[in-house]
């Protein structure tokens, strides 16, 4: 198995470790600007779904692209966070910083649950657990009363952040939504230039060697499942809010592989990829929407392009390219 | 009226009974998942869409040109099968070197496209198949009413399962494709053609969900969504079942589809999700599934 | 009554105001029409692009134009998922400057969009979904139901089930807002009627196989199970139905609570003979409908459910009133359409509650046996007109909030 996952390691471009390099740095205060600006000249709704989906897909890749665990059922802690936060803030009728905190601990827990029964498999069989599981949270959001089944959680007010900021008005409910991605990003970056995230990459690279090392393993990759389960919650608590509702398309298995979809195009093991390949795949369907294209097929095509092709994902081809391997 | 367990017998055998039709779909193709896995170490994703696309061709090859029930049944298979050698000798075949993560996310991606055409096309609401006219009407056995065309569906998944098992367990090909799946070096060193092989095991496992979709067009109508909801139970008995025989997976298969019935029976609401409990379940106890073995 | 006129001047007086607060009468020089709906699920057939064809007749009617500005009509498929729909309307409105949606089959669909022409004060002239509740406790003033709802359809057929003798039901429901509410509507009026309700059972939208459900619908013993829900899953169970032979043995009697003319022709009139229906609309009433109605065959190939000719009378009424308030503004076209009658082939003398209820007749129907059926399409017989009034909830007994 071990074997397995040095291969890809080998097909993803080398992870930023110690200091990040100068173009990353320089790549990450673009985007930043770009954000910040966006909402002027774009439809804020759309940035904002662009947001909470490059975050969720941030998260997914911190499992993958740095602990080498291809979760299929990310889509649980996504739309179960979902749900939570609108339930807390709509019939509970709490502010949106806790409904999304409330959404984001469901989110950790079931990750905790998750991860203690998925880790005790690899490679494919933890794929396809993650995936079953999953879709066990969506046959319960399905028939539990509180979810409201098919019609999911409607009319869920954004209210207003610490009592104080209007978040109806949607330039205040942008940079919230901005300051949570900004907040997630960087836990992620931390995480990723700790000893934790070496430790993590260690495992990745050969598990039996780690373990030889004393290394618990099994602890170190239930806490990267868990951690990439919170921010994946704090990603779908969010976006309950920005759209004020919660409905069964944010558990469908179907949200798994989105965001595996996402994260392979932009790039597995960088640190910007998932937000590229968000941002892409979010506006190709925005936008082949109006066309008479099928969307499915085309991101289907280009899915499988990049597997059989460009298996680095954009940002991963780009720095290759330009000998930069700190993106 | 006579109870058992204070259940209606009718209400009690009916949903057994169907509970062993959803068995018959999920042995078929975890069966066709099991044989696939063994030789290639790659879960097939694409299994529920090539499921789907059996029952559209049969429907296609009624409705376009007038070929019944039992000739699709021999024909969309064959289809089903030629598509995944195609699918194997171009894409697949590309990706053995790597890890099998790969494979697993290309057969996802070639799910997506083959649903997505036959979305775009149909619509995602049910073309209806007919019952073929020898399958028609029913008999009532006392206590439940049993159409002509479930009781086929069991029968027929019952031999292909049996004569798959006795074909790779018991005859001399069957022996060369087990010996592969343990040594394919040493196997392509007697001469045997491993390729050749890996390309002719996956047409077949393919063709079984092809052959699959034709028996479930008549009962549950022909969707290009068909297949997507139900290939994820198929991946929980698989896991349940464990990849390390073929007649686990059948096995698991008749097996957790009785059990859904019983659900239905005495607390439908847990209906869909018991086999993903009894998975996480058989995982804690036994990690490598009933049938596996740890590899 | 004078509080309701007071009431009813305030709001114009308001809504005046904040027109001429705009610059333009018409906003963005253009009148758009958004026709959401299901296009290619299981409600396509009932709604779809048949929909969006009634509504282009309707603006072709009045020239294409209205206070000289143009009308122009889009349409999407909101897949029956209620984020699509919420979405959809959302950039609709926000971005490219909708001024109206029309139709929105799937009630949960509807109540998400409801909440977004709510939030943006735009006209929803709501054709396919049931759900009373859009004009209940989810009402808004500038909402409209118009063609049916779950409430006229169990005054209609429940009741008419019930007097045949068939006292104990059990439901096999939609799992959504829709079958919900059908279920609740109808086992109320059930119960008024004299009969029992034993159970129910809940299947999810767009169900393969209903087998199991009627298994249970079979072991409850009751002598009707109603089919609370709607399109292909209505088509669905009636024929499992007859594979299980369950109406065979004479004892259990099916009784769909929402049959559109599409399903009937989806089913074919040996299946479906005998069913009995409530609809809003019927292509061979009159000479009024039969002429509208043979002009939309001649687009479409196909006889107009409902749903498609309501979509004309709400969207050719919404013009009426653009023209009589000589502005485009949500609030105070919705006041004008519901000061004025509704009176087109679709309605006589139609009525609009405050809560958006258009108040017309509905009609009990009977499906033809083959042998009455004297062609294509020929398939109801109508048995019963049930008087607006009672077919729909006053605006007390609808739960709405609004003043009125």
């Amino acid at each position: 198995m071990a074997t397995e996952i040095h291969a890809v390691r080998r097909e993803t471009a080398a992870p930023a470790t110690g200091r990040p390099a100068m173009p990353g740095l320089l790549a990450l205060a673009v985007l930043l600007l770009v954000l910040i600006a966006a909402p002027y000249v774009l439809y804020p709704v759309f940035v904002m779904k662009v947001l909470c989906f490059a975050l969720f897909a941030c998260a997914f890749n911190l499992l993958i692209g740095f602990a080498g665990l291809l979760s299929f059922g990310h889509a649980a802690f996504f739309g179960g966070a979902a749900y939570i936060t609108a339930h807390t803030v709509k019939v509970w009728g709490l502010p949106p910083e806790l409904g999304i905190l409330l959404g984001t601990a469901f989110a950790a827990t079931l990750g905790l649950a998750f991860g203690a029964l998925a880790i005790r498999r690899q490679g494919i069989y933890f794929a396809m657990i993650t995936l079953a599981l999953s879709q066990m949270v969506f046959f319960m959001a399905l028939q539990l009363k509180f979810t409201g089944g098919e019609d999911g959680i409607q009319a869920v007010p954004r209210g207003h952040l610490f009592g104080v900021i209007d978040l109806s008005q949607s330039m205040s409910m942008y940079y919230t939504v901005l300051a949570v991605f900004l907040f997630g990003f960087a836990v992620i970056w931390r995480t990723v230039h700790s000893p934790f995230g070496q430790v993590l990459k260690a495992i990745r690279e050969n598990e039996p060697r780690a373990i030889s090392l004393g290394y618990r393993t099994d602890h170190y990759k239930l806490m990267a499942f868990v951690l990439s389960a919170t921010l994946a919650g704090l990603a779908g608590g969010t976006k309950a809010i920005v759209f004020q509702l919660a409905t069964l398309t944010d558990v469908q298995w179907q949200m798994s592989g989105a965001v595996v979809l996402m994260t392979l195009l932009g790039g597995i093991g960088t640190l910007l990829g998932p937000v590229v390949g968000a941002a892409l795949v979010v506006t190709l369907e925005n936008y082949l929407a109006a066309s008479n294209l099928p969307v499915p097929v085309v991101i289907g095509v280009i899915f499988v392009a990049c597997v059989l092709l460009f298996r680095r994902g954009i940002v991963g081809e780009i720095a290759a390219r330009f000998g930069n391997k700190r993106p | 009226m006579s109870t058992i367990f204070g259940i209606p017998p009718q209400a009690l055998f009916g949903q057994l009974l169907l509970g062993l039709i959803n068995g018959s779909f999920y042995a078929l193709l975890s069966l066709g998942l099991a044989v696939i896995f063994g030789m290639l170490n790659v879960i097939n994703f694409a299994h529920g869409a090539l499921y789907m696309l059996g029952a559209f061709v049969a429907w296609l090859l009624l409705t376009t040109a007038g070929i019944g029930y039992w000739w699709a049944l021999l024909l969309a298979p064959l289809v089903v099968g030629a598509f995944g050698v195609v699918l194997e000798k171009t894409l697949l075949s590309r990706l053995y070197k790597l890890d099998h993560l790969y494979g697993l996310l290309l057969t996802f991606g070639l799910a997506l496209i083959v649903e997505g055409a036959f979305r775009h096309f149909y619509g995602v609401s049910g073309q209806p198949y007919p019952i073929p006219d020898l399958l028609r009407g029913g008999q009532n056995l006392g206590f439940m009413f049993l159409p002509n065309y479930r009781g086929w569906v069991v029968v027929a998944s019952l031999v292909v399962c049996l004569a798959t098992w006795y074909a790779i367990e018991r005859t001399k090909l069957g022996a060369y494709l087990r010996a592969a799946t343990e040594n394919p070096v040493l196997v392509q060193a007697f001469g045997i053609n491993v390729p050749l092989m890996i390309t002719a095991t996956y047409g077949f496992g393919v063709a079984l969900a092809g052959l699959a979709g034709v028996l479930a067009a008549p009962i549950y109508q022909v969707s290009p969504l068909m297949g997507s909801n139900l290939i994820i139970v198929v991946f929980a008995v698989v896991v349940i079942g464990g990849m390390g025989s073929i007649l686990g997976a059948v096995l698991t298969g008749y097996g957790l589809g009785l059990l859904e019935g019983l659900t239905k029976v005495f607390y439908p609401e847990a209906s869909n999700i018991v086999v993903f409990v009894i998975m996480a379940v058989v995982l804690l106890i036994k990690p490598a599934g009933l049938f596996g073995r740890e590899r | 009554m004078i509080a309701r006129l007071l009431a009813g001047a305030a709001l114009a007086a308001l809504a005046v105001g904040s027109a001429q607060a705009q610059q333009g009468k018409i906003s963005g020089d253009v009148v758009k029409i958004g026709v959401l709906n299901d296009r290619s699920g299981l409600y396509a057939d009932l709604g779809g692009e048949g929909s969006a064809v009634a509504v282009r007749m309707a603006v072709e009617e009045v020239g294409g134009k209205i206070l000289g500005k143009p009308i122009e009509v889009v349409s999407a498929d909101h897949q029956n998922k209620p984020d699509i729909g919420s979405n959809l309307s959302r950039e609709w409105i926000d971005r490219d400057g909708v001024d109206v949606i029309v139709d929105v089959p799937n009630s949960g669909v509807a109540l998400a969009v409801q909440e977004v022409t709510r939030e943006k004060k735009t006209i929803f002239l709501m054709q396919g979904p049931a759900t009373s509740r859009l004009t209940g406790d989810a009402c808004s003033p500038t909402g409209f139901h118009w063609a049916y709802d779950t409430r006229a359809l169990a005054v209609g057929t429940g009741q008419a089930i019930v007097k045949e003798g068939g006292k104990s039901w059990f439901f096999l429901t939609a799992d959504y807002a829709f079958g919900h509410q059908l279920e609740t509507d109808t086992a109320a009026q059930v119960k008024k009627a004299g009969g029992t309700v034993v159970g129910a059972v809940r299947a999810p939208l767009n169900t393969a196989d209903f087998s199991s459900f009627l298994l249970q619908a079979q072991s409850s013993g009751a002598q009707v199970i109603g089919l609370a829900n709607a399109g292909g899953d209505t088509i669905t169970s009636i024929k499992q139905a007859s594979e299980f032979g369950l109406t065979q043995s004479g004892q259990q009697k099916l009784a769909g609570l929402l049959i559109f003319l599409s399903d009937v022709h989806a089913l074919g009139l040996q299946v479906a003979q005998d069913l009995v229906l409530t609809t809003g609309f019927y292509w061979d009433m009159d000479d009024e409908k039969r002429a509208w109605s043979e002009k939309f065959k001649a687009k479409t190939g196909k006889m107009p459910t409902m749903v498609q000719a309501g979509s004309y009378s709400s969207v050719k009424h919404y013009l009426k009133a653009i023209e009589a308030a000589g502005t485009d503004d949500g609030p105070t076209v919705a006041a004008k359409m519901k000061e004025m009658p509704v009176n087109d082939m679709f309605a006589k003398n139609g009525k609009i509650l405050p809560n958006g209820r258009m108040v017309h007749d509905m009609y009990l129907a009977r499906v033809k046996k083959p042998s009455e059926s004297k062609g294509p399409w020929d398939y109801y017989e109508i048995i019963r007109t049930i008087p607006g009034d009672e077919a729909f909830a006053t605006m007390a007994e609808s739960g709405c909030k609004l003043p009125g």
